[in-house]
């Protein structure tokens, strides 16, 4: 291969005895550092690399206007938000209790975290109408029932798939503001729905294998006379 | 209405407040008034006052403070596990111990069966209020 084989070194040869102590001395360390070979291989001194001539930045003109206050900048933030970290009792394949929500109540299988940290989410729609769908970490009680989800891939969903279309903007006009306005359907795409059978009959068959299971998710929960939430185990 | 259960060297008895609550141990010496010495096989002889313990049936045949070993072995010749879990109140620990550690999963199941046992008593009971009537 090419001359650099070895791996960029990045640990110091001189152990440490104690903080601030090294093992070796001074002159046992240049020895170890090969300086004299390279000092030999230059001629008896360190080599010396000019400095790369630097591009000529273009001509900057003296500004026009000098603010009158020293404005202090604020700190540069190069901060980048991580999806928020997942609950360890939930994996891809708990079912999940919706806690809020036009689904509350509803068992739920889970599919995968999204990069926003939303939970993706799906009924099955056939047992239990709940479609693909995201859910926050924080409205969700993970149960540790499981479901087999290897059969279902879903690499195709992320946050842009779930994304709200955007409306085309109307003008408004004085006819049109006293007459009700005619809001059209939103119909589901085709495709979505397609999607939504793929995952489905995978997830189906999974269930089904369990008994009960399916009758499970296809019932609401709720709190029951006598039941303590803090005393449950989910 | 005399006593019936006292507290003696190798009594069984349930410790029912505190850190070791609802463990079985076996009374090894009484320390005082109020005190008693107690052991179990997985746990390190300690102190517990008379009023953390519930008495039961059960004793053992051990001397004052045997050795672990004699211990589990005198233990094991009275067999205390198994009178205790056949025991209607070890049963009723069991059951409630069972419960509280219920999924959700299984207590649908749990009440899926609730309702075709009721259905079965009440078809019983339909049929023997018709033969009755």
């Amino acid at each position: 291969m090419a001359p650099k084989q070895r791996t960029a070194r990045k640990v110091s040869r001189n152990p440490e005895l104690i903080r601030g102590i090294g093992k070796y001395s001074r002159s046992k360390m240049y020895h170890k550092r090969g300086l004299w070979a390279i000092k030999a291989k230059n001629g008896g001194v360190l080599p010396r690399h000019d400095p790369k001539p630097k591009p000529q930045a273009p001509s900057q003109k003296p500004p026009k206007f000098y603010p009158a206050d020293d404005v202090k900048k604020p700190l540069v933030n190069k901060h980048k938000p991580k999806p928020t970290k997942l609950r360890a009792s939930i994996t891809p394949g708990t079912v999940l209790i919706l806690i809020a929500g036009r689904f509350k109540g509803k068992r739920v299988v889970f599919l995968k975290q999204l990069p926003s940290g939303l939970l993706l989410v799906t009924g099955p729609f056939k047992i239990n109408g709940v479609p693909l769908r995201r859910v926050n970490q924080s409205y969700v009680i993970g149960t540790s029932t499981k479901v087999d989800v290897s059969g279902v891939n879903v690499d195709k969903f992320d946050d842009k798939y779930f994304a709200k279309e955007a409306e085309k903007k109307k003008k408004k006009e004085e006819g049109e503001f006293f007459e009700s306005e005619k809001e059209e359907k939103k119909v589901m795409p085709q495709e979505k729905k397609d999607d939504q059978k793929t995952v489905d009959s995978a997830l189906l068959k999974a269930i089904e294998s369990v008994p009960d299971l399916k009758a499970y998710i296809g019932a609401r929960f709720s709190l029951k006379q006598g039941m303590k939430p803090h005393e449950l185990v989910f | 209405m005399p006593f019936k259960r006292f507290i003696e060297i190798g009594r069984v008895a349930l410790i029912n407040y505190g850190k070791e609550h609802g463990r079985l141990v076996v009374i090894v010496d009484v320390i005082d008034q109020n005190r008693a010495l107690v052991d179990a096989p997985d746990m390190v002889r300690s102190q517990v006052n008379f009023k953390r313990l519930s008495l039961t049936d059960l004793k053992v045949d051990i001397k004052r403070v045997p050795k672990k070993k004699e211990l589990i072995k005198a233990m094991e010749d009275a067999d205390v596990k198994n009178k205790w879990e056949k025991s209607s109140w070890g049963r009723k620990l069991i059951v409630r111990k069972t419960r509280a550690n219920l999924n959700d999963f299984d207590r649908f199941k749990l009440m899926l069966v609730k309702i075709k046992k009721a259905a079965v008593v009440r078809q019983e009971l339909a049929k023997l209020k018709k033969i009755s009537a």
